[in-house]
């Protein structure tokens, strides 16, 4: 249906073997990239001049709201195909991926209000970006919650297949009210949480963390999806014969 | 066949009063705990009246929107529906529409007679009964799609809720901040013409994704 | 040295969002990874049908 190449590797059987290849090779791009970044922005890159060396935090801040965005995205992109072509793969990339969106939007929430402490004095600040998040760990939450009260793993996936993309049409809708509750809200002394533009010494390593992530949740998905795929294929004839002589 | 659903969930309500008068008293309830938690200072009270009806309004929804299709689970009416040659989506629809108006109806009516306890003068009261009559009918539409997902499933009401809530975010926002708004001197028209817009794209939309619900919950 | 581990006064916010980075991204490898061996091993003490 998406061509027979697509159609082939959608299959688990295929699936399998190929992330097993996949999968070493893309941890250790990750970890390469993860480290260069986080050496660079710790070590190399200037302090700012408004925020001292407490910036330094966006190096984790900024490429975990960023994965916590991707992840959502490509859950709902697989409940999506999991709905409309029944493809059981999707529903496993999507069932892996929410506990991967809802570990980075943690991450978001927390990195954001270590930063915002020292900046505004308080644990927690309700601008737009954070609540913003907040309101996406319930999202996944909600999803994961409701994974795991339905027993019977058909409904179980369509269901939580829906539910992800009553998510996905209402996520803008979302930002979008926040955004505005935020400006009608916001005291005036309060400065945006990522201050003034990046300053480009401040880009590379940014960029380098960010693609860093990146892989390393294609990796961990990946990984995810073959324990996933030999849980419920336990008892198919090609994982039998996978290994024999 | 929509009208027969429809009447028959009137008429279900009309012998069941307790459906309509239970959330009323939780709401005016959870409404009071409001003052008792925070002081009553008027101006603070003031500041927080139309945030508080607005929660207050959203937990009394929560509380009546696994009743939208449990019972007729039970029975074995839903599955009658789910084989009725009419669209699904508009069945629901008429029972949606049909508990609005005997319990999210009310509700609004009733939510400006709270908000005088926390201050707001008739000029706010109008705007939030203006808001509450766009609001719940979106809450039910968007908790129609939450009941029907978590039909039959154990942790019931808390994971209904838990479903809902982040969908409901705009909703207090925008009903929430017309009351503001208003009594800033801004007008409430923009919120309003949000929450306008919120609830005819719901219209279309929610009841049939709860029809898709339905059938994924019990096929 | 230590004017590095200080960064500036704020150590004390920089250094646990790096160390939490590390825990979760952490984690989130290792479960996966130990699950996989797991689920390998049963597959290969199953006496096979």
């Amino acid at each position: 249906m998406f061509g027979p190449t697509l159609d082939r590797y959608a299959a688990p059987k295929f699936f399998y073997p190929l992330a097993g290849r996949l999968v070493p090779w893309l941890g250790t791009l990750a970890a390469a990239l993860l480290l260069l970044g986080a050496t660079w922005g710790l070590v190399l890159a200037p302090a700012d001049y408004q925020q001292g060396d407490s910036y330094r935090i966006i190096f984790i801040h900024v490429p975990a709201a960023w994965l916590s965005m991707l992840t959502y995205m490509v859950m709902a992109g697989g409940a999506f195909v999991f709905l409309v072509w029944r493809m059981k793969l999707a529903d496993m990339l999507a069932k892996c991926c929410a506990p991967l969106g809802a570990a980075f939007t943690a991450l978001t929430l927390v990195t954001g209000s270590l930063w915002g402490k020292p900046m505004w004095g308080t644990w927690w600040a309700w601008d737009a970006r954070l609540t913003s998040e907040l309101v996406l760990l319930f999202l996944y939450l909600g999803v994961i919650a409701l994974r795991g009260a339905i027993e019977e793993p058909q409904r179980a996936g369509r269901a939580t297949a829906l539910l992800t993309l009553v998510g996905v049409v209402n996520i803008p809708i979302i930002h979008f009210s926040v955004d505005w509750w935020n400006t009608l809200h916001q005291p005036a002394s309060l400065t945006r949480l990522d201050g003034p533009a990046i300053h480009p010494a401040m880009l590379t390593p940014l960029l380098l963390m960010i693609a860093g992530f990146t892989v390393y949740f294609v990796a961990v998905l990946l990984q995810r999806m073959r324990c996933e795929i030999l849980e419920r294929e336990r008892d198919a004839r090609w994982l039998v014969e996978l290994d024999a002589p | 066949m929509i009208v027969q659903v429809f009447r028959r969930e009137l008429l279900l309500a009309w012998r069941r009063p307790g459906d309509t008068l239970l959330p009323l008293a939780f709401f005016v309830i959870v409404g009071s705990l409001f003052p008792l938690g925070v002081g009553a200072e008027p101006a603070l009270l003031h500041a927080i009246g139309p945030g508080v009806v607005w929660i207050a309004a959203v937990l009394a929804t929560l509380l009546g929107l696994p009743r939208l299709f449990a019972a007729d689970q039970h029975s074995g009416a839903l599955e009658q529906l789910l084989l009725s040659p009419t669209p699904l989506a508009l069945l629901v629809g008429a029972k949606i529409t049909a508990q609005w108006l005997t319990c999210g109806l009310p509700l609004a009516l009733a939510a400006p007679v709270l908000a005088l306890a926390f201050g707001l003068n008739f000029a706010d009261l109008a705007v939030l009964l203006a808001g509450l009559l766009l609001g719940t009918p979106l809450l039910y539409l968007l908790g129609a799609i939450s009941a029907a997902l978590t039909l039959g499933l154990r942790g019931g009401g808390a994971l209904l809720g838990l479903l809902v809530l982040p969908l409901y975010v705009p909703v207090l926002i925008f009903g929430a901040g017309a009351v503001q708004a208003a009594a800033q001197g801004f007008g409430a028209g923009a919120n309003l013409s949000l929450l306008a817009a919120m609830l005819v794209l719901a219209t279309v939309f929610a009841p049939w994704a709860a029809a898709a619900a339905l059938r994924i919950s019990l096929d | 040295m230590t004017e590095f581990l200080a960064m500036g006064g704020y150590g004390a916010y920089v250094w646990p969002c790096y160390a939490l980075a590390v825990l979760v991204l952490g984690l989130n490898a290792w479960l996966p990874w130990r699950r996989h061996r797991r689920l390998d091993r049963q597959r290969h003490t199953r006496p096979v049908e």
